[in-house]
């Protein structure tokens, strides 16, 4: 009836509540532990684990007539992949159009950039970045099949090219490159944009001061402070170009990139060891790609 | 995920004989390895159908279980729901590979196969024997579905006929002229219609080439266009690579080459009736399609149920529900494919349907060659010297370079 009675049978609860942060106050490694298990779980069993299951699987095969995998260790699908001349034409063909998309990202987002962040009022730039950001928000096979609308016989880009006595890419490797470079543009916009704003403008005053002109001033001052912010954007550029599979199916005509290969090997070949062994490819060289990079120092600060 | 038994290349080409030495004519049988021992699993077949589980989980090519979402006039699924207290959840698998692939989860009570997936599922032990007296509209399918290679083992079926057709040749009639007869227009690598040239973009589509080398390069010995040797593999490939040159895109998904036809992306090549149909409902550019001289390949679904089916009751009803004159009418009149139930053909809106499709046609019907797996022992009863899907995938990435 009276309070004490209500927190009478709390009390030992709480003391029990007590104890038990007291002990965790006490314990590091069990507060640590307890906190990191669940993230730690993810990153180890279901983040490295499903790649590492994948890596092994290349090294197997698979049954031909019904699908299933055969647990027999085989570089056989190493070596299909290394000796079919094709697959080393669909290699070099990827990394041509990762770079060729890194490349063009890089040459549209630094004037772009330079202006959000050096030229523009402040309520030009917040719309701008707002208008780079938008598209991020739009599904990418709606954006991948606008490109194969305008990019159709008689689109929208035959149209505009035609005075000019152009003809469009129709559905080709350009085309690829040209949609790739539109859905990319923003991850090598933003970190560019970033690096550019903490560029101090005294640093460009000074060079003109110094009797430096615009590309001098480019080169000598705003590329080496901008460098590592286009490593970080031509990162994602290279590896999102260098992963993708369904960009080529909707505008690439009759091409056909690393991971359509893919792809391919698991839907319509339903050879999932082979797939895993192909799937080699993009990581080697993302992994080549980034130790390129590191040698150049741009990843010292990340 | 439920495991094969391990067999030898040898026991599966021995069982392969006896299940398709019937449709094989000539069978040699002398390749056919040792092993006499039938590699077929043996799976229990129903005796009888009880009351629904309330539940169906289906994989289904797209079109074949519309719940009214795509068109509010095409619903068979919720008469269906209402009728027999089944639930269904439907799983559209986009390729025949991917339904096998979804079968072998083994979450799944049935599965709408065309024929180059029927024989892996069957031997691979994903689905069961059916009963076909505890469905009693198998009685009036057409005849000449029936005990065919794709869908039965020593007469024994494994699945209910749901319907089929062929794989047309399709032009854009004002751009093409005069109007082709034979699919010698999509091989001739010096073609006017370079660039405009589409082609279906799956290793299967290997079997058009070699049906073509089948007619026009006798020399070349190609008795069915699902077995070929190394050789003639090897000319097949040719013959693709040249027609490579002229492609200017290849379509699997059906609305790509609606769209592309629509925008005169591609003015000719390979498509089934359904999106011929589109296209002239469309009204866009005009259309025709054809059977040409040589032949076509083509499509034969059964409906399978699955080995360790949760549901099996309401899968036989389903398959009861599929095959009945109303909904199979339904059914391939919203796909665009000859309907397998006989009785189908008085139910169909258009009274001219049957006939546009040849649904009881029965030369028509065999002078299809209906997708099926290629396997390293000759479907043709050649022996051990063809060449399986494995290397027809492999090609397929070699063509398209």
């Amino acid at each position: 009836m009276t309070t004490a009675t209500a927190t009478v049978p709390r009390a030992p609860a709480q003391s029990r509540g007590h104890a038990v942060s007291t002990f965790l106050h006490h314990h590091v490694w069990v507060r640590l532990a307890a906190l990191l298990s669940l993230p730690m779980l993810w990153l180890v069993v279901a983040y490295l684990g499903s790649l590492a299951a994948m890596l092994v699987a290349a090294f197997w095969t698979t049954n031909a007539f019904t699908g299933a995998v055969v647990h027999q260790t085989t570089l056989d699908n190493f070596h299909e992949l290394v000796t079919q001349s094709v697959y080393r034409k669909v290699a070099l063909r990827s990394l041509g159009v990762a770079a060729g998309v890194t490349v063009i990202d890089a040459l549209i987002a630094l004037p772009m950039a330079f202006y959000m962040a050096k030229v523009a009022s402040r309520r030009a730039r917040q719309l701008l970045v707002v208008a780079i950001l938008t598209p991020l928000w739009a599904s990418y096979l709606v954006k991948a099949y606008a490109w194969r609308v305008m990019l159709a016989n008689g689109g929208l880009v035959s149209w505009l090219l035609h005075p000019l006595g152009m003809k469009g890419p129709g559905y080709s490797l350009g085309a690829v490159i040209i949609t790739l470079s539109y859905l990319w543009l923003p991850f090598m916009l933003l970190p560019i944009f970033a690096g550019l704003e903490r560029l101090p403008d005294s640093l460009l005053e000074a060079s003109a001061d110094q009797g430096a002109r615009a590309w001098r001033t480019f080169r000598a001052i705003v590329l080496p402070l901008l460098f590592p912010a286009i490593v970080a954007g031509s990162i994602f550029t290279f590896s999102l170009s260098l992963g993708d599979y369904i960009t080529v199916t909707v505008v690439g005509g009759t091409t056909q990139l690393a991971a359509n290969v893919i792809y391919d090997n698991i839907t319509t070949g339903g050879n999932l060891p082979f797939a895993a062994a192909a799937a080699f490819f993009p990581i080697i060289a993302m992994l080549a790609y980034l130790l390129a990079v590191r040698r150049t120092g741009a990843l010292d600060n990340v | 995920m439920s495991r094969l038994p391990r067999t030898t290349g040898a026991a599966f080409a021995g069982a392969l004989v006896l299940a398709l030495s019937a449709c094989g004519g000539s069978s040699s049988g002398g390749g056919g390895g040792g092993s006499a021992a039938p590699a077929v699993p043996k799976i229990p077949m129903a005796t009888q159908v009880g009351a629904g589980e309330g539940e169906l989980d289906l994989v289904n090519w797209a079109g074949y279980a519309e719940d009214g979402t795509n068109d509010k006039s095409v619903d068979w699924v919720h008469p269906f729901q209402k009728a027999t207290g089944c639930i269904v959840h439907d799983k559209i698998g986009n390729t025949s590979d991917e339904m096998v692939q979804l079968m072998k989860t083994g979450q799944y009570d049935g599965v709408s196969a065309s024929g180059d997936a029927t024989l892996r599922l069957i031997y691979g032990g994903q689905v069961a024997p059916v009963n076909t007296s505890l469905v009693p509209n198998y009685a009036t399918i057409q005849p000449f579905l029936k005990d065919r290679s794709w869908n039965s083992v020593d007469n024994q079926m494994y699945g209910i006929p749901h319907g089929w057709g062929a794989n047309l040749l399709m032009w854009n009639t004002k751009s093409v002229t005069p109007a082709p007869t034979s699919w010698g227009a999509v091989f001739d690598a010096n073609s006017p219609y370079k660039g405009k040239v589409t082609a279906y973009d799956s290793p299967i589509y290997i079997a058009d080439a070699s049906l073509y080398l089948m007619r026009h390069k006798p020399d070349l010995g190609i008795k069915d266009p699902y077995a070929l040797d190394q050789k003639q593999l090897d000319a097949a490939v040719g013959l693709l690579k040249d027609q490579h040159k002229t492609v200017g895109e290849y379509w699997a998904d059906y609305t790509k080459e609606v769209q592309a036809f629509e925008s005169s992306n591609s003015v000719i090549g390979t498509t089934w009736q359904v999106i011929a149909n589109l296209i002239a409902a469309d009204k866009k550019v005009s259309v025709k399609a054809i059977e040409p001289s040589e032949g076509s390949t083509g499509w034969s679904d059964t409906w399978m149920i699955a080995a360790h089916a949760k549901h099996p009751n309401c899968m036989y009803k389903w398959m009861n529900w599929i095959t009945s004159p109303e909904v199979n009418a339904q059914v391939a009149e919203w796909f665009g494919e000859a309907p397998a139930q006989s009785l189908a053909c008085e139910h169909t809106s258009d009274k001219t349907f049957c006939d546009q499709y040849h649904a009881a046609d029965k030369a028509y019907s065999d002078s299809l060659f209906y997708w099926t797996t290629p396997t390293k022992h000759c479907l043709d009863g050649r022996g051990n010297v063809c060449t399986d899907y494995s290397q027809w995938t492999q090609a397929w990435t070699n063509i398209k370079g």
